[in-house]
């Protein structure tokens, strides 16, 4: 199986193709076009800022390439967020491949803190994606911003309120949390991932 | 519901794990990758390293240990020590950190923030404060590893850093770090309470009851200690046992 990993400006991308080589697979970090399209399946890491990376992504032209992938798309974190719409960060217009807005967390009613950092649980867990992945299992979060929860929600979690923690549209799968950092739980929702027909 | 994370610190020097009282008599504790594996077996939520020697030896990255556990462990990891400019946070990253921490170098030059943050997300730039309680009553900010006092106000400091970008504020008492006689209570929870980012509580966790009082009674976000679990005073497993039965919500 080809693996790739879009690479952008954009944090994680080492993290990732490090989980990846613990569970013993190999992955290629490319931003060739014709490789991205080649790959059995696409991995769309991410983390830091929303502006900058969509404009890595545009400079390259990643962004038309990533839109007409056929082939299972995972994006995670910030790499997730890009799939969707428009993001809060900074005014940021953004694939639109997943019909869903992302907004900053706001401090309400329930004092919470921006960014939500740690260990929180997800529910209501729906896709193949989150096979042999037990409700109610922790996973690993760092982000400030999170995806409106949707009809392609398929995973939730709550946070101050109920959000996105994972969305799926098609082919493209997107997690707000970190699979490379979540543990048990992590490695298994990744393998889940290599598996998907 | 967001668990509060228990944090396990390998101060390292030399390429080992090295533990010290209140930052100096320092002891070796191991080898920093074989301690990051076990306690991410034994269910610690984030590993913390801090390159307590490089500020005064100019060393820039622990950039290859930081690769060879990136490798190892599948939980997040901090790493600090050193790091002055976003090219430095781009090396750690690009080897597999997921946050940088910095200390020294944002107070000399608080801009550093916010490029970090510009750059790469204020979400992985953890604030590291050391900080002393004088006899006037009022909690300093110190710098160089807890070598050179400042006229600053670590409240001050701290609010000013949030507006500057910090994601998290990684705060050590160093009355109390190495003691053993518990958690700062009074500045954590002040820290806690009044910023709007996580607060990492550091320095005296002794006991399990001193991790679930920074919890319960400090509001602190995440404990973070270095010694007890080195020397194997604390098992992780079983503090977070004993944390869950006061229903402080912990990943077990």
């Amino acid at each position: 199986m080809k693996l790739a990993i879009i690479k952008y400006n954009a944090g994680n991308i080492q993290s990732v193709l490090v989980a990846l080589e613990r569970l013993g697979v190999q992955a290629e970090v490319t931003d060739k076009a014709e490789k991205i399209k080649a790959a059995d399946k696409v991995i769309f890491p991410g983390v830091g800022e929303a502006s900058s990376a969509m404009n890595s992504l545009r400079q390259n032209n990643l962004d038309q390439v990533i839109k007409e992938l056929e082939q299972p798309v995972l994006g995670i974190c910030v790499g997730m967020q890009l799939l969707c719409e428009h993001s809060e960060e900074n005014d940021t217009t953004c694939l639109g491949i997943v019909p869903v807005k992302v907004k900053k967390f706001q401090s309400g009613k329930e004092l919470i803190k921006i960014p939500q950092v740690g260990w929180n649980t997800i529910y209501d867990l729906k896709s193949d994606l989150f096979k042999n992945v037990p409700e109610n299992s922790y996973i690993y979060n760092v982000h400030s911003y999170y995806a409106d929860d949707s009809e392609y929600t398929i995973a939730n979690c709550n946070y101050g309120l109920e959000y996105a923690a994972a969305v799926k549209k098609d082919n493209f799968y997107g997690v707000q949390f970190h699979t490379e950092k979540s543990a048990e739980t992590g490695d298994q929702i990744i393998k889940n991932f290599l598996e998907l027909l | 519901m967001l668990a509060k994370r228990i944090i396990p610190c390998l101060d390292i020097k030399d390429g080992r794990t090295v533990k010290g009282t209140n930052f100096v008599n320092l002891r070796d504790a191991g080898d920093p990758v074989e301690l990051a594996a076990n306690y991410a077996k034994q269910g610690a939520d984030e590993l913390v390293f801090l390159d307590i020697t490089a500020t005064v030896e100019r060393r820039k990255t622990l950039a290859e240990l930081v690769k060879r556990v990136a490798h190892t462990i599948n939980i997040p990891f901090t790493v600090g020590g050193g790091i002055k400019t976003v090219e430095d946070v781009s090396v750690l990253l690009n080897n597999g950190a997921d946050k940088i921490s910095i200390n020294t170098a944002a107070f000399q030059n608080p801009q550093v923030i916010t490029d970090i943050a510009n750059t790469a997300g204020s979400q992985c730039v953890v604030l590291a404060i050391d900080t002393r309680q004088e006899e006037d009553g009022e909690w300093y900010v110190y710098l160089h590893g807890g070598r050179t006092k400042t006229n600053a106000k670590c409240f001050d400091w701290a609010k000013k850093a949030v507006d500057l970008g910090a994601g998290e504020i990684l705060l050590t008492s160093m009355n109390h770090d190495g003691t053993k006689a518990g958690f700062a209570l009074d500045i954590t929870q002040q820290f806690s309470d009044a910023l709007p980012i996580p607060i990492i509580a550091s320095g005296g966790g002794g006991t399990m009851q001193h991790f679930a009082d920074v919890f319960l009674k400090a509001h602190a976000d995440a404990a973070l200690a270095a010694s007890v679990f080195h020397f194997k005073e604390i098992e992780i497993p079983a503090l977070k046992t004993f944390l869950a039965k006061q229903n402080i919500a912990v990943r077990l």
